[in-house]
């Protein structure tokens, strides 16, 4: 009995920490940012880093997307909407607005 | 090479003659100038749903539907704009010769099929932008006196330029 009670302390300190710890971190280190679109421009992106969200507020009269060329997000905005987007990965993912190719934007990814 | 060459005297003389009309002519006003913008947007609306009776080449299509959304999208701010100004939008010769060319272009599009009339919209899409974004420029916005539509104007023309970039690329794509 002695081991098995060892063995259920160990996997219940495995699973506390998995639970307490990792997503403490992330809710610690995750933040929230916004970009607005406005006026046929994406206003300024912040350095995000994996696991952070950004907000995608389209305050312009016309429909936009924000769409990373890499395809790793494809946000479809009408005029007054907003969307969220979880960045997954790291580096530099450049976006741009499927309907109005002319608008661009990147997004840096800081850590990897 | 020949047939962009005329494409090209052909959008420079009519820039020309408008440019020359323009001097001759009293500015428009600002009742006048919410009538030509207008009338302007709703060519293309109209131009983008030809389009899309029309063709079956993907990019075209995509290209149409954001014309159709956009310039609609542009028309109900300026609507709303005017009524609450209390302006009523004036028709004037600029807005007539806009129209009647428009109607000429839809007649000449609607004989064409296939390849030649994506060729041909997307063509006259690059030309009439073109035209349009001169127009805003150096007559409209200048002459605006009311703030808000010079602004709604302005937010037009950054639009309209994107529209006439997008085109030029779509030209490349279906030449």
């Amino acid at each position: 009995m002695a081991w098995a009670k060892r063995v259920l302390t160990i996997a219940a300190a495995g699973i506390a920490s998995a639970v307490a710890v990792t997503p403490a971190e992330a809710a610690a280190s995750a933040r929230t940012h916004v970009v607005v679109i406005a006026k046929m421009k994406y206003g300024a992106v912040p350095t995000v880093r994996v696991g952070d969200t950004i907000v995608w507020v389209n305050k312009d009269i016309l429909r936009h997307t924000a769409t990373a060329r890499d395809r790793s997000f494809d946000v479809d905005l009408a005029p007054s909407a907003s969307a969220k987007t979880v960045i997954r990965h790291g580096g530099a993912v450049p976006f741009y607005c499927r309907f109005h190719p002319g608008m661009k934007g990147q997004i840096n990814v800081a850590g990897k | 090479m020949i047939s962009r060459f005329t494409l090209c005297a052909a959008a420079a003389t009519f820039a020309l003659s408008a440019a020359a009309a323009a001097h001759a002519a009293p500015p428009p006003n600002d009742a006048q100038i919410a009538h030509i913008a207008y009338t302007a947007g709703q060519i293309d609306v109209a131009a983008g749903k030809q389009a899309l009776a029309k063709s079956h080449n993907k990019a075209v299509r995509s290209f149409a539907q954001v014309m159709v959304r956009d310039h609609n999208a542009v028309n109900d701010q300026a609507l709303a704009l005017v009524k609450k100004l209390g302006v009523t939008p004036q028709a004037n010769g600029t807005s007539a010769s806009l129209a009647a060319a428009a109607k000429r272009k839809a007649r000449e599009l609607s004989m064409l099929k296939g390849a030649a009339f994506d060729r041909a919209y997307v063509r006259n899409e690059v030309a009439y932008h073109r035209t349009v974004n001169g127009a805003l420029s150096g007559t409209l916005i200048p002459n605006a006196h009311n703030a808000e539509l010079k602004g709604l104007l302005e937010t037009g023309l950054s639009l309209f330029r994107e529209h006439q970039m997008h085109a030029e690329q779509l030209a490349k794509s279906v030449r």
